[in-house]
């Protein structure tokens, strides 16, 4: 191991270096320099000199503060997994349609291809690697484990954000479009199913996962969801 | 997307200055619209002046008894406002219509005013397009064209306003005020987004180097009978094919005042303006509200693949107008 690589954390090591080690000893001349390049490359910009075009900023990511050089064009989502190797945010669609680039900041859900990171400084900005509090997962984190609320898992990060910010604002009396009264709007104990569907419709699922996503909401909230196999029979039921 | 300057305002003056001295320049707030124009090479400004800092997020009663709303309001501050959800609950209700939580969360109340078209053939820059470079063709008059507009529309664009928000504010009476370096003006809603005629690359009045510093809301008692209604080819997240917007006084049996506008039907939001008039003084009763929605779109033009929204959008008004008439609320 090199020494840059030990500084890593943990999660940090995981899929991205095991990417370029899995292509350095298959000796995949062609395409391993570029790949292990993108993976080695995580802090480069910040200790270099400013290049022509870019800016110093200070975003504070999960509780640290991280400086970096950018162009003013790098979205947030790419400053995260490309500067500063946060690759759990992920890249769906780029254009604010699926979700999967959801992160919090200032407590808020928002989607971070459609926002440029030099906008983002002085905010706190709270991504999938920053939920769980060392070994222990968010409660939210838990009830997506016991729920099955994926399957290729490449939506996940996205879907918990938004989730994790959904509770929020249901505590804080948020409304939506389905809520029947807009002056009275519905705490954990009453958020139905057709509430949880219009308040998370902004994150896809191409694995149409739906069903056990529903069922973690509905257990992060205090709620008891269906047994899969009920759920099961109501998605085929006529 | 091609690398630009970046700069934060910290004043509207400072913003307007900024944006006058550099024709290139463009504002920016929540971004939801412009950064996925950035990247599709729609738009290439030679800088970006970051507003979102300014002061202009409150929303304040005014001394009329109605709403000012700052610009840089969020979509889901105003929605979720409990005077707006009171008052003007199609207003929440138009809003919590458009997009999702994320973008909400960003978007502006300026920014909606200021979104442009989704059409494909705008946002896809290996096809010609009036709105994009004028003079080149309108190849979405001719081509699929199931999403576009059947009023209003000219040889020049076929494209639609996008804003759910901007169709619940043309029938609340909503006024945008702007500022630029000769002082304020105010330009009522219906007034602020243009047809599209010969000059489709101008989606609204705005001058050069003005910047929209709030909307301000008349009191309008009738608004609490509001009703949005939106049609869509999915329950959420998606784009109106058609939206209606309608509100009612009814004293008695009889209407005393009456709105309606409509959306996903034409380049701006649709202020029908003859059915409303049809509407005064008449019963609120289902052959009414079908004459009005009638009115509505007599002067409608389909194009190859959007007769549908002919009939969708006179039954969508029939439906808002009654339930408008009970008293407004869910559709």
């Amino acid at each position: 191991m090199t020494e840059p690589e030990k500084k890593l954390s943990a999660k940090q090591r995981s899929r991205r270096n095991f990417l370029g080690q899995s292509l350095s000893a298959a000796g995949a001349a062609i395409a391993a320099p570029s790949l292990l390049n993108a993976c080695q490359n995580k802090s480069v910009s910040a200790s270099n000199a400013l290049v022509e075009g870019e800016t110093t900023i200070e975003l504070k990511i999960n509780g640290h503060i991280n400086k970096l050089n950018i162009e003013p064009r790098v979205t947030l989502l790419d400053a995260l997994r490309e500067n500063l190797g946060l690759t759990g945010s992920k890249k769906g669609c780029d254009h604010g349609q699926c979700g999967a680039c959801t992160v919090l900041i200032d407590g808020q859900r928002v989607y971070s291809c459609l926002t440029l990171a030099v906008m983002q400084e002085d905010r706190e900005i709270t991504t999938i690697e920053g939920l769980a509090a060392g070994d222990n997962l968010h409660p939210v984190q838990t009830a997506f484990l016991e729920n099955d609320g994926f399957q290729c898992g490449y939506c996940t990060p996205g879907q918990i954000c938004a989730s994790v910010a959904l509770l929020e604002e249901v505590k804080n009396g948020s409304v939506s479009y389905v809520t029947p009264d807009l002056t009275n709007p519905p705490s954990l104990a009453s958020l139905s199913e057709t509430e949880i569907k219009e308040r998370l419709s902004g994150n896809l699922c191409r694995c149409s996962a739906y069903n056990g996503i529903v069922a973690a909401v509905q257990q992060a909230v205090g709620q008891t969801p269906p047994s899969p196999a009920a759920s099961m029979e109501n998605s085929h039921a006529g | 997307m091609k690398n630009f300057t970046y700069v934060r305002a910290n004043s509207v003056q400072d913003a307007i200055s900024r944006a006058t001295s550099d024709r290139q320049a463009m504002f920016i707030a929540g971004g939801t619209n412009l950064v996925d124009r950035l990247k599709v090479f729609l738009d290439e400004p030679s800088q970006l002046v970051d507003v979102s800092r300014i002061k202009m997020k409150q929303i304040e009663r005014t001394k009329a008894g109605g709403l000012k709303i700052g610009a840089l309001v969020t979509n889901t501050a105003l929605a979720n406002h409990l005077e707006v959800r009171r008052n003007y609950p199609l207003l929440s209700r138009a809003i919590l219509a458009g997009a999702s939580q994320q973008i909400r969360n960003m978007a502006t109340v300026g920014g909606n005013l200021m979104q442009r078209t989704r059409c494909p053939y705008y946002y896809d820059t290996a096809f010609s397009c009036n709105k994009r470079q004028p003079n080149t063709g309108c190849p979405a008059a001719t081509g699929i064209n199931r999403t576009h507009a059947i009023l209003g529309a000219s040889e020049s664009c076929v494209a639609v306003n996008p804003s759910d928000m901007s169709v619940a504010m043309a029938v609340l009476d909503a006024v945008v005020e702007v500022r630029g370096m000769e002082g304020k003006r105010e330009i009522p809603l219906i007034d602020f987004h243009r047809l599209p005629g010969n000059t489709p690359d101008r989606d609204t009045n705005l001058e050069p180097g003005e910047l929209i510093t709030g909307v301000i809301l008349p009191p309008l008692p009738l608004a609490k009978s509001g009703v949005y209604l939106k049609l869509r080819d999915r329950a959420s997240y998606a784009f109106a094919l058609v939206s209606v917007a309608t509100a009612l006084e009814v004293v008695g049996e009889k209407i005393k005042t009456a709105r309606v506008a409509l959306g996903g039907v034409a380049h701006k939001p649709w202020r029908a303006m003859e059915a409303e008039e049809f509407l005064m003084g008449k019963a609120a009763n289902k052959s009414n509200f079908e004459r009005a929605a009638a009115i509505a779109l007599k002067n409608a033009k389909p194009l190859a693949h959007n007769g549908f929204k002919v009939e969708l959008s006179k039954r969508a008004i029939r439906r808002a107008l009654t339930i408008s008439a009970r008293g407004g609320g869910l559709v």
